[in-house]
């Protein structure tokens, strides 16, 4: 029977189907992180349990560590007591820990893939919703809460119901100044930020397949902000060759027959997808939100909506008070407007490429006087490489300040925050309301429209740069 | 985990649509290591201004005191974002027992159903007929029924849960209780993976 990527992976890894519910679904890999997992630790403790698995683990800190002085003791307390509470909780359950200091410390999904711990065919998850990064190798990746994440602690399995499927292909060439980021954010502005709620997407067709394993997980990384479970894409030579060579990869003998194993995960022609949409790759736009969730997007030169002419109520008045918040104008194009602060970072935009990508644009060029910018690449590998690369100098004399690995202005569970009422354009995943400080407002963009915008210190259409 | 039967109670709107879960309990409140005291934080930010807890904004529902209840009625695709289920805590934390809605984002309704928190949706239809309550009036659910009924009107709705869930909170049963009882078959099925 012709089957999909997603459902080749997760028919093996189903231990048992229960009449009328969900499936056990075997887990391969478990990321953890310091904000997710401490009550999990304690209710396994609580029942007397230890991890069943602990070879299957692997923790790091992120979400809330500083960015500047890592060597020394964390400030906030609360922080610092979490952070410590990892160290003690990996120690006594014998999980590898990457945590501050270590060489492979950094965004947990940023760590996974470079290590080569993710891996085609694999079924991933992490108390933390942009785990569909993963989903990038043509695995089964996906967030979970912390109860769920005390599941597979306990027992390496999840209660998981089958998710509907939709497969999103885009076909044809990418504009110029257009990347990856554009790509997934017009996406989320088509189908809207519950577009894909109850799927699992696959991402597919030639511009996809055109695309480096790091801007495919830019792309899955965002799906979760589409409603869906996780993306996905079908690995291919672009995906071994990113693997091999890694320092968890396989190697030798297990590598022939992985590769083997992996050649065969594709959706097969004559598969069926609950959902199919296409979209053609030339109309796709250097991108920027305008409001509060990662669905109100607008490409760089267009308008955002009159508000008080959309028909649905509920949209209507979604639109109206995000713009109230934003403090921006209905019909208005938002070219030329200033901004404060500019975040080059999170998991969804400090891969080494993406860094490169804003080096040739600013190299040779200044910052604007009245713009903060902060580069937070996602792990310390990406810190050492941006070094041996000489891009710390290119960054350094633009005026770009560079930080130590974590999740950082992303979330602000750090010092890392945007005053109030300040604009921002981000490379992260969300504009919510408060999410890069309370009273932040986030405009979310890629790496080359971000650092345009560091030049400049307006919102500016990156093509006039290149 | 609490046994959910049937809640009968005033409800709390809150008429927003997409409210994630940042709103609902921002980030820096996730820095504890227990489950306790969240519901002090729920949507913290459009409850008090300047982070401050001398001043409630009043226009928010929860400052309210008129509004009341054990049940929140919410905007479509609630609980979008963020993975934390920091955010169901809060919700249960502050008292309420069950959540209404026209959509509820994945993740949220998983870590809701973890907790004893039951996430009922209901057509948009008759999500709008609750707004337009008055605040006296009361809803019923029934899980075992699987129903929800505006009490001042009878006017009701039947709601979907999956039978494995639904057995689960009304026995006050957890997936984790199923999953350590099945480590034998587990442990062949790994066997059999590898």
């Amino acid at each position: 029977m012709a089957k999909t990527l997603f459902e080749k992976i997760w028919d093996k890894h189903v231990v048992k189907q229960i009449d009328g519910g969900p499936s056990v679904l075997y887990i391969d890999k478990h990321f953890i992180h310091e904000v997710t997992s401490p009550q999990a630790f304690k209710g396994i403790e609580k029942r007397g349990l230890s991890v069943f698995r602990p070879d299957q683990v692997v923790a790091t800190a992120d979400h809330n560590v500083p960015t500047l002085n890592q060597h020394l003791p964390i400030k906030d307390e609360l922080s610092r007591l979490q952070v410590q509470q990892l160290i003690e909780n990996c120690k006594k359950h014998n999980i590898e820990l990457y945590g501050l200091g270590h060489p492979f410390q950094g965004i947990v999904h940023v760590i996974g893939p470079e290590l080569g711990i993710t891996q085609p065919g694999m079924t991933i998850v992490c108390g933390d919703s942009h785990t569909s990064t993963h989903g990038a190798f043509g695995a089964i990746a996906f967030g979970i809460g912390t109860s769920e994440v005390e599941m597979v602690f306990a027992s390496q399995c999840l209660m998981q119901s089958n998710p509907k499927l939709m497969r999103i292909n885009i076909e044809g060439e990418l504009n110029k100044g257009v990347v990856s980021k554009d790509i997934i954010l017009y996406i989320i502005s088509k189908i809207s930020a519950s577009g894909a709620t109850g799927y699992f997407v696959e991402y597919a067709g030639s511009a996809i397949r055109s695309l480096s394993m790091e801007a495919r997980m830019t792309i899955c990384n965002m799906s979760i902000e589409m409603g869906a479970r996780g993306g996905m894409i079908a690995p291919d030579e672009i995906t071994f060759s990113y693997i091999k060579g890694r320092q968890f990869a396989p190697s030798g003998e297990q590598w022939e027959k992985k590769i083997a194993d992996w050649k065969e995960l594709y959706s097969d022609a004559e598969a069926k997808f609950n959902e199919e949409i296409h979209i053609n790759a030339s109309a796709i736009e250097p991108m920027i939100t305008y409001g509060t969730n990662p669905g109100l997007g607008i490409a760089i030169n267009g308008l955002v909506p009159v508000a008080e002419s959309i028909p649905d109520e509920g949209e209507r008045n979604n639109i109206m008070k995000a713009l109230q918040y934003m403090g921006l104008e209905s019909g208005k194009s938002l070219l030329g407007m200033p901004v404060q602060h500019v975040f080059i970072g999170s998991c969804t935009n400090s891969r080494i490429e993406d860094l490169r990508m804003v080096a040739s644009l600013i190299k040779g060029r200044k910052k604007h006087d009245q713009v903060q910018v902060m580069i937070v690449p996602g792990s310390q590998q990406v810190s050492k490489q941006v070094q041996a690369e000489g891009l710390d100098k290119v960054f350094r004399e633009a005026g770009f300040e560079i930080r130590q690995a974590g999740c950082s202005a992303c979330l602000g569970m750090n010092e890392d925050k945007i005053p109030a009422g300040e604009y921002c354009i981000s490379t992260s995943n969300r504009n919510f309301e408060g999410r890069q400080g309370a009273g932040a407002r986030t405009l979310l963009a890629s790496p080359l429209t971000a650092a345009a915008a560091a030049i400049t210190g307006v919102v500016t259409d990156v093509r006039e740069l290149i | 985990m609490n046994k959910v039967t049937t809640i009968q109670s005033r409800f709390v709107p809150v008429t927003m649509e997409n409210i994630d879960t940042d709103q609902i309990i921002p980030a820096r409140f996730l820095k504890a290591t227990t489950r306790d005291g969240f519901g002090k934080n729920l949507f913290r930010d459009w409850r008090y201004a300047n982070d401050d807890e001398q001043q409630p904004k009043a226009d928010f529902i929860l400052n309210k005191p008129e509004f009341s209840g054990e049940i929140l009625v919410a905007g479509k695709n609630f609980g979008c974002g963020s993975s934390r289920e920091h955010a169901a805590w809060a919700i249960k934390d502050y008292g309420f027992a069950a959540v209404v809605s026209s959509f509820f984002a994945d993740i949220f309704k998983n870590n809701a159903l973890n907790n004893g928190l039951l996430p009922v949706t209901v057509s948009e239809s008759f999500l709008q007929q609750i707004f337009a309550q008055p605040n006296t009036t009361t809803i019923t659910i029934d899980l075992a029924a699987q129903t929800i009924t505006i009490d001042a009107t009878g006017q009701q709705e039947s709601f979907e849960i999956n039978s494995y869930k639904k057995t689960c909170l009304l026995n006050g049963y957890d997936d984790i209780d199923y999953l350590i009882s099945m480590k034998q078959e587990i442990e062949i099925f790994e066997k059999e993976l590898a």
